[in-house]
């Protein structure tokens, strides 16, 4: 189990007086906006609007969606939102793409051959819900409710994750800890006692220097992020960019450095050791809030540029420069913590580095660095007590990664393949494709080929919907409520999913599916409201907001609230003792280096390059390649190859090659971009193309998988992420 | 060194701009040949008093088959256009400045211009038609009898096929941004491209019209089968020499003009350059000289050089040639054309 | 009064908001778009230069695709110098289409030509283009180009910026600042 200083989390409560300012200032930020109306019932020839919440990634921006003449027309930001401020991002515009996909699952789906054959019988609701509820009692019977395990991804998972906890088992996962953002928060968490959260508590706006490391904000398109970057370019900030690709970021940036892979630590090391043997560093801010600098600056003595220069290939006054330049600026100096940071398997402490050099230049707290969020205070529904299970999670047994701090998807992977600690026999899938989130696919169609019950609820026919038992096809977020967002960020808010337009198929909602589910399971208790609404309602009613604002307006803000330590936020960290740790005791007690340690990367096989992958803009995980309007924008993804690489192999862009990695499987054939913006120790693909599922008919086997190449991982020792930059390939062109 | 990625697909335009097909260059050709066959006819008219002028196939032959001809061209241009039920709007207005307009007014004149041309030697040429259509032969009595409507056909040919001609190549000359077109000697260019196809075109008829003893034996074959109404008719066979003749001149002035289309690209920007590269050394090189000016113009101008000297009979096989090569001019400017482009060297 | 567009590229990320605004504004069929995303990289590694552009119809005061247009339909509105085509005076020819540098028309699935417009139906209610109002990195500028107070021409006057072909004589309305 967790260390109780990682769960800790900043509350801010507010009172009623300021929420009744938050609804005075939300009505007329609304009403400058414009009136708006639900759009059912829209007549021949007018357009209403309604606002809801975008659920293409995580970020959650708040959107107006515009219906004309009964057809869902566009969607725009919504002008009083502090995600979007007005401007979606790309997949958020064609969130109309999303809703009138052909290629959506359409209705109840139960396998009628092998699993993973994708041959169907479609099915009533009630068949396919009888159906899972029989499996799922027959599995509670025989091996206990933990036996049944929910992997979930986004706000929508809500009620699967009610449904499945009031069955009784405590295995509950999402991959955004274990294979996104987990090393970054608990490195953090380590350093500063608190993770930085998403939105990301990231000042981007008012930083005078960005330190980017790997992080290719523009292509990684989180909305606010992107706009204050812009915004930060734009007032002429330093841009420091650490990446072996010459990313959008890194072309914005006065400092860019094309690293070898793998070797990030090595030069963030160097970088402290340039800000502590010359001093650069806020000096007043570590005697303040610091705790064991002196060990730490003992230990950063070693680590000279010239050291670091044959690991990193970064020049060492290059290493020197940049350094002298982000302390030049602090505090308004950022080095950002990124997102998907499953590289190497030392993330964890990689990241912690990056939160130490955070605090080398005091930012914590601070404008121009990372400001304090809070939210507003909205009760939970009053539920029943869960029951409690007979056993606990399983995903980590014997506490193996003592620092993990929410379940571990791979864990749950192990435990099915290896039946240790106790078995697990049915899993639930919601809104997450599994095949191109885990790392080694393999692994993953070996569990899932020992289960009894797979069932995966989703919006498209996604990779792992083909290996299921049952399909549930979900309504569109634009078709469907879901839970509130009381969103955690600089200006607090809660904002309101609700449907713009009707399914266009037998799809349901997510709550009326788990609801469904709950009460054929005879878990009726823990669903005392009939319809989502009275749900939403008590909650918005129990935190003294007012319901019918909240559906007019989408969203209701907070008051703006101090959020830096200048303006009066308390300077507090909820670390064992409670300051930042530049030395860790709580590492060195479980075994672990207090300050990071510094592992050359495995170079990989002669003549092989290091696998890469990231994000395009305009597309999210693997769940956007079949929306038409996004689609056209990027229909298939390239492998980017430095130019004298290429000629070297007589590839020329648009090429077409494939990718064979170290064990020898096999990549889709994938356009060759030979271009001087990478090294030539490494390949680059956008992850998320290269779709085998028969039913993504538009985007059947366009481009290449990255995720099929990543069959080897290197876990995390704190926390059990997967560190998945650690596989090679070689291009063999392919056959036209 | 530049990468440059253009992230758009729009159909047509993406990776290659490529928006005409075979039916605008079939238009070109026929439309230049039919300017060519105005301009013949119509000079005959002016120059030759009229009994010089009976029955020559320039005069009647040539501007019937010009309405032919001219109306394939127009049935190519139309299945050309995306938006064919708007056709008529080309008739609400003249734009001044679009080669297109002034084109498709051109062309509603030459209609009327090659009718007049073709009825007024009609019944001498095709006898047993005029005998069927009294009235054919009351319209050339009434043109003969006033010569000032024969001047006035005579010039309106001249000059509406001048203006034909002219209006081919200029059509893609004023298209600027595609560089290899961006010439006003493709004006010119194509106007005595279609003047030789057009002599080659009479010349042809001709051959293949001769008395037996004076015409290949293939082509006797044809005619006599494929036609009915040259057999046995009085032609002039002393044309035969004067429209080699013609040919040749043509052909000699088009290959100039094919030379200063060459110099005026090569000594104009890098991207004018870079469009006659297409036709220099390019992908377009190869076809260009061979089929254009080799088998165009070249061989022909030798043939008929011969056939002028009476070393060899006259033949189809010069007519077949530059009528193939003014057909490949066509297919192959509007081709290399809408590969030639200015972005590629755009630099910021 | 001449409308135009300025275009800060440094803050532009290439996430082609832009291309899915205008779809979804204008209802662009699929597989076809009115703006796009040009990106350049200049130098060699590791010295690199890179400009990432939004590009559309530039709205050319010498449009060459007006004048060759035979029958009216491609056309300047009488605000702003906008070029326009009315699909219903569209006969397909495609000679504006060659007429083009930029490559900036197509032939619409219906059968006449398309581009950007400006979106003069927002314009005219004093909104901005679609494009430009959704541009997360609010990179692009929309204003009369004639006003020296409005924000385009400021940034014209105190920035450095380019437009596209300019040797290709057609001045065009949109620019580039890097």
């Amino acid at each position: 189990m967790p260390a109780p200083a990682l769960s800790r989390r900043r509350f801010l409560r507010i009172s009623a007086g300021s929420i009744l300012a938050a609804q005075a200032a939300s009505r007329a930020t609304s009403a400058a906006a414009g009136a708006w109306s639900s759009a059912f019932g829209a007549k021949p020839g007018t357009t209403t609007t309604t606002p809801t919440f975008c659920d293409i990634c995580f970020w959650k921006c708040n959107a107006v969606a515009s219906v004309r003449d009964g057809a869902l027309w566009k969607i725009e930001g919504n002008p009083s939102d502090p995600l979007s401020r007005g401007r979606l991002c790309p997949r958020g515009t064609g969130g109309i793409g999303a809703h009138t996909d052909p290629d959506r699952l359409r209705t109840p789906l139960i396998r009628v051959s092998d699993r993973g054959e994708e041959k169907w019988q479609e099915v009533t609701w009630d068949e396919a819900l009888t159906y899972i509820a029989d499996k799922m009692k027959g599995i509670a019977e025989r091996h206990g409710p933990e036996a049944m395990a929910l992997f979930s991804h986004g706000l929508g998972g809500t009620f699967f994750k009610h449904t499945l906890k009031a069955y009784g088992t405590p295995n509950i996962s999402a991959p955004s800890f274990a294979q996104c953002r987990g090393p970054r928060d608990v490195g953090f968490n380590l350093t500063f006692g608190e993770g930085v959260g998403s939105p990301e508590r990231t000042d981007i706006a008012h930083t005078r220097c960005l330190t980017l490391i790997g992080s290719h904000l523009g292509e990684n398109m989180h909305n606010t992020q992107v706009q204050e970057f812009a915004e930060a370019v734009g007032a002429g900030a330093t841009v420091i960019c650490v990446d072996p690709r010459y990313s959008v970021a890194a072309s914005k940036a006065k400092y860019w450095l094309p690293i070898r892979p793998g070797t990030d630590l090595a030069l963030l090391l160097a970088w402290m050791h340039v800000i502590v043997t010359e001093k650069l560093y806020d000096a007043d801010y570590i005697a303040n809030y610091g705790y064991g600098f002196e060990q730490f600056a003992a230990y950063v003595q070693a680590f000279t540029p010239e050291w670091a220069y044959p690991e990193t290939g970064i020049e060492p006054s290059v290493i020197r420069e940049t350094a002298r330049e982000m302390a030049r600026h602090r505090p308004a100096s950022l080095v950002h913590p990124g997102r998907h940071v499953n590289w190497y398997g030392d993330d964890a402490q990689r990241s912690r580095a990056i939160a130490l050099l955070n605090a080398l230049l005091g930012n914590w707290g601070r404008k121009g660095g990372f400001w304090v969020p809070s939210f507003m205070d909205v009760p939970g529904y009053p539920y029943p007590a869960y029951p409690k299970p007979a056993r606990g999670r399983l995903d980590n047994p014997d506490e193996k990664y003592p620092f993990a701090d929410e379940a571990i998807t791979t864990g749950i992977r192990n435990a099915t393949l290896s039946d240790e600690p106790y078995p697990i026999k049915g899993w639930m899938v919601y809104a997450t494709n599994l095949l191109h989130a885990l790392p080694d696919e393999r692994a993953t169609i070996e569990a899932l080929k020992k289960l009894e019950l797979l069932v995966v609820v989703d919006v498209i026919p996604s990779e792992i919907a083909g290996w299921a038992d049952v399909v549930l096809p979900e309504s569109n977020y634009l078709e469907r409520h879901d839970d509130l967002n009381v969103e955690y960020f600089k200006q607090p808010f809660v904002a309101l999913r609700q449907p713009v337009v009707e399914s266009p198929h037998d799809q349901k909602p997510g709550w009326w599916i788990a609801r469904q589910l709950a009460l054929k399971l005879d878990l009726g208790r823990y669903y005392p409201w009939e319809h989502i609404e009275d749900y939403l309602k008590y909650r918005v009613d129990a935190a003294g907001l007012d319901w019918a604002t909240l559906k007019r307006d989408g969203l209701i803000l907070g008051p703006r609230p101090p959020i830096y330590f200048e303006e009066g936020v308390p300077a507090e960290f909820y670390t064992p003792t409670g300051k930042i740790e530049f030395y860790s005791n709580q590492l060195a007690e479980h075994g672990f280096d207090p300050i990071p340690r510094y592992t050359p990367p495995d170079p990989g096989p002669p003549g092989a390059f290091r696998l890469l992958y990231g994000r395009a803009p305009m597309h999210s995980f693997s769940r956007t390649h079949t929306n038409r309007l996004l689609a056209d924008m990027m229909r298939e993804n390239e492998v980017w190859l430095n130019a004298t690489a290429a000629r070297r192999l007589g590839l020329r862009s648009g090429d077409r090659v494939r990718l064979r990695n170290q064990d020898d499987v096999l990549s889709d054939p994938v356009l060759v971009k030979a271009t001087q913006r990478i090294r030539s120790d490494c390949v680059f693909m956008v992850h998320g193309f290269g779709h085998t599922a028969k039913g993504l008919r538009h985007a059947y086997r366009q481009g290449a998988s990255d995720a099929g190449l990543i069959t080897r991982y290197k876990t995390d020792p704190l926390m059990g992420g997967t560190g998945m930059n650690i596989n090679f390939v070689t291009l063999e062109p392919a056959e036209a | 060194m530049t990468e440059t990625v253009i992230h758009r697909s729009n159909p047509g335009i993406d990776p290659h701009f490529h928006v005409w097909g075979w039916e605008v260059p079939i238009y070109l050709f026929l439309g230049g040949l039919v300017a060519g066959l105005m301009v013949i006819a119509g000079a005959r008219l002016l120059l030759m008093r009229p009994n010089q002028r009976q029955a020559m196939v320039c005069c009647t032959i040539g501007p019937l088959a010009g309405l032919a001809l001219l109306s394939l061209g127009m049935l190519a241009l139309f299945l050309d256009l995306e938006h064919k039920l708007y056709v008529w709007r080309l008739y609400l207005t003249f734009e001044i400045t679009s080669p297109m307009s002034w084109g498709s007014w051109i062309l509603l004149a030459v209609y009327p211009a090659l009718l007049a041309n073709a009825l007024v030697h009609l019944p001498e040429t095709l006898p047993s038609v005029a005998r069927r259509i009294p009235i054919l032969t009351t319209i050339s009595d009434f043109m003969l009898a006033r010569p000032r409507i024969i001047i006035l056909t005579g010039l309106a040919n001249v000059l509406l096929g001048i203006g034909l001609g002219i209006y081919t190549g200029i059509l893609l000359g004023a298209l600027g941004a595609r560089p290899l077109w961006n010439s006003a000697v493709l004006g010119p260019l194509f106007l005595f491209s279609g003047l030789s196809s057009a002599a080659a075109f009479l010349h042809g008829i001709l051959v293949v019209s001769m008395p037996d003893d004076e015409r290949p034996a293939f082509a006797d074959f044809l005619i006599s089968t494929v036609t009915g109404w040259t057999k046995a008719r009085p032609l002039d066979t002393r044309l035969a020499p004067a429209l080699a003749q013609a040919d040749n001149s043509f052909l000699t002035i088009e290959f100039a003009l094919i030379g200063l289309f060459f110099i005026g690209h090569l000594t104009s920007t890098a991207v004018h350059q870079q469009a006659i590269g297409l036709l220099l050394n390019g992908p377009y090189a190869a076809v260009f000289w061979v089929f254009v000016v080799g088998l165009g113009i070249l061989l022909p101008l030798i043939l008929q050089h011969f056939e002028l000297l009476h070393r060899i009979r006259h033949t189809l096989a010069p007519a077949l040639l530059v009528l193939g090569g003014g057909l490949a001019l066509r297919f192959i400017i509007v081709a290399a054309g809408q590969a030639s482009h200015w972005s590629s060297l755009a630099s910021h | 009064m001449r409308y135009g567009m300025v275009i800060d590229t440094r803050r532009c990320v290439g996430c082609m908001d832009c291309v899915v605004a205008c779809k979804t504004e204008n209802n662009v069929p699929e597989g076809y778009c009115r703006d796009w995303i040009t990106e350049t990289t200049t130098g060699e590694f590791p010295t690199l230069r890179h400009e990432i552009r939004t590009e559309r119809c530039n709205h050319c005061a010498h449009p060459p695709c007006v004048h060759c247009c035979p029958t009216g339909a491609s056309h300047v509105h009488e605000r702003g110098g906008v070029v326009l085509v009315t699909p219903e005076e569209c006969i397909g020819c495609k000679a504006c289409l060659a007429a083009c540098p930029y490559d900036a028309r197509f032939v619409h699935p219906d059968g006449y030509a398309s581009k950007c417009t400006f979106c003069i139906h927002r314009v005219e209610q004093g909104l901005e283009p679609a494009c430009v109002s959704v541009c997360p990195t609010r990179c692009m500028h929309f204003g009369d180009l004639d006003d020296p107070q409005s924000e385009v021409s400021r940034l014209l006057a105190a920035n450095r910026a380019h437009s596209l072909l300019p040797e290709a004589g057609t001045q065009p309305s949109i620019y580039y600042i890097n």
